[in-house]
């Protein structure tokens, strides 16, 4: 399996263009899998799940999935040295482990203690870890190298894909995955009106949104009104996700990113 | 992405004030209430009536933002290059996919509530940015944030961002592309294009 995507991989890098997305052949291809996957399968069992199962009932397991999902976000905080948030993300999950009956209904937020977003990605960024390229992965969907590292890491710390029990495990894996693409179904419809071509258009919002998320919602600031035409577009496009490197060396580091992936890769299929 | 439903929120501006040196957080505060009111009554645009939600915004929203600073912004340099005549083909076409997306954004209407977040700002300031939050019946709330510039007289919205991700510079890498390959024409042709089947789409609803 690994050597067939990292066939891909190589594969994939002689088409780049993009100092953001080296291996962009790579990543449309998975792309088309991964809308395959769901058009055949994620979103029809999500679009019947909406239909069958009452909204408080959707809510109650989002919140369950939810109230798990704070007890890393608390430990990243952590991490990133914001102890008040920390502390937060773990009140969160005493009120809504005990009052809030085992995460089902959500009391925390009502009581005023935010839910924060959090993952090892961005911990990572916010020890300077730049994005490293974009890498579309099979299933889990866009990450930058960075994100995927972090991913890594958030699945071995994740409660539930450590439950012994496989069925009940892979039972829970699969209902949140659900769960979660029964949330983004309207958005379906926002993509398909906004969207000139649906994979740069999510690409480049992934990469906007991870970097606001690294710097909790205040990036620095990238666009100058007064700058002329010329410059307006550099900073901008430091908004769509890299730092602002002038326009010729990017196409120099590209290639290298490239390879160091590519030893990344053949490693992978070695260690196998 | 759960952000791009709810855009709708942040999309709603409409205000009944006259223009009289309205401060820019009050401004995007009216308009958000007052598109918010009526989609919260009308079950034909929560029904998925993408028509309807159009008009509300072509009324409601539209005079409040900057459409020429919108779309100079999203072509960078190439924006430079544009004839006068493709700079207003471009604008007309940006701004109606900008209204196609929001208002597709306006039919996932649920519930939801805005919150705004407290707003400073300096006299003599040109640009600011009002922030707000989207709050949903499960998990963190969305934020919602307006960068508005000082235009002469009036404050108008210049960019949107949800989530963090620009509605505007989210297209810079497509249109760059497009022009590149194809120039500023195929770009305009491109736009065109989109418009014209999102607006097929519509009609077979």
């Amino acid at each position: 399996m690994i050597a067939v995507f990292a066939a891909f991989f190589v594969a994939g890098c002689a088409t780049s263009g993009n100092p953001k997305d080296p291996v962009e052949g790579f990543n449309r291809a998975m792309f088309a899998f991964n809308e395959g996957l769901d058009g055949a399968i994620i979103r029809p069992v999500a679009s019947g799940y909406e239909a069958v199962l009452p909204s408080p009932v959707r809510t109650g397991v989002s919140n369950f999935f939810g109230n798990i999902g704070d007890i890393f976000i608390g430990v990243n905080n952590l991490f990133q040295g914001k102890f008040g948030d920390a502390f937060g993300d773990f009140g969160r999950v005493v009120i809504n482990t005990t009052v809030g009956i085992l995460g089902l209904f959500d009391v925390a937020s009502s009581t005023g203690i935010p839910k924060h977003d959090e993952d090892f990605g961005q911990t990572f960024g916010r020890w300077g870890a730049g994005n490293g390229a974009y890498v579309v992965l099979p299933v889990f969907g866009p990450r930058t190298t960075r994100d995927a590292v972090g991913l890594v890491l958030d699945i071995v710390a994740d409660p539930i894909s450590n439950i012994g029990n496989v069925a009940t495990r892979n039972s829970l894996v699969a209902l949140r995955i659900v769960d979660d693409r029964a949330t983004l179904l309207p958005a379906d419809k926002v993509i398909e009106e906004a969207a000139l071509d649906k994979y740069s258009y999510l690409r480049d919002a992934y990469l906007q949104r991870r970097r606001s998320l690294i710097h909790d919602g205040n990036p620095p600031r990238e666009v100058d009104p007064e700058a002329d035409a010329e410059q307006l577009e550099r900073p901008a496009i430091a908004a769509a996700g890299y730092e602002p490197v002038a326009a010729e060396p990017v196409a120099t580091i590209a290639p290298a990113v490239v390879a160091q992936l590519q030893a990344e890769s053949a490693d992978a299929t070695g260690n196998k | 992405m759960k952000s791009f439903v709810t855009l709708i929120a942040g999309l709603l501006m409409a205000v009944t004030v006259s223009a009289q040196e309205i401060a820019p957080d009050i401004l995007v505060k009216n308009v958000t209430n007052e598109v918010l009111d009526i989609v919260r009554k009308d079950k034909d645009i929560q029904g998925g009536n993408t028509r309807k939600a159009v008009e509300l915004i072509e009324v409601k929203v539209l005079p409040y933002f900057n459409f020429v600073r919108m779309t100079q912004s999203t072509l960078g340099k190439s924006w430079r290059d544009a004839t006068p005549a493709q700079q207003k083909a471009l604008t007309e076409e940006f701004r109606t996919l900008l209204v196609r997306t929001y208002s597709a954004a306006l039919t996932g209407y649920k519930n939801q509530t805005i919150e705004f977040k407290p707003f400073s700002m300096n006299a003599g300031d040109t640009e600011v940015r009002v922030r707000s939050e989207i709050k949903q019946s499960s998990g963190q709330p969305i934020p919602l944030d307006y960068f508005l510039e000082k235009g002469s007289p009036d404050w108008k919205v210049v960019d949107i961002k949800v989530y963090g991700v620009s509605l505007t510079a989210n297209y810079l890498d497509t249109f760059k592309t497009t022009v590149r390959n194809d120039g500023i024409d195929g770009l305009i042709a491109v736009l065109q294009k989109k418009n014209k089947s999102g607006e097929a789409a519509a009609v077979k609803k």
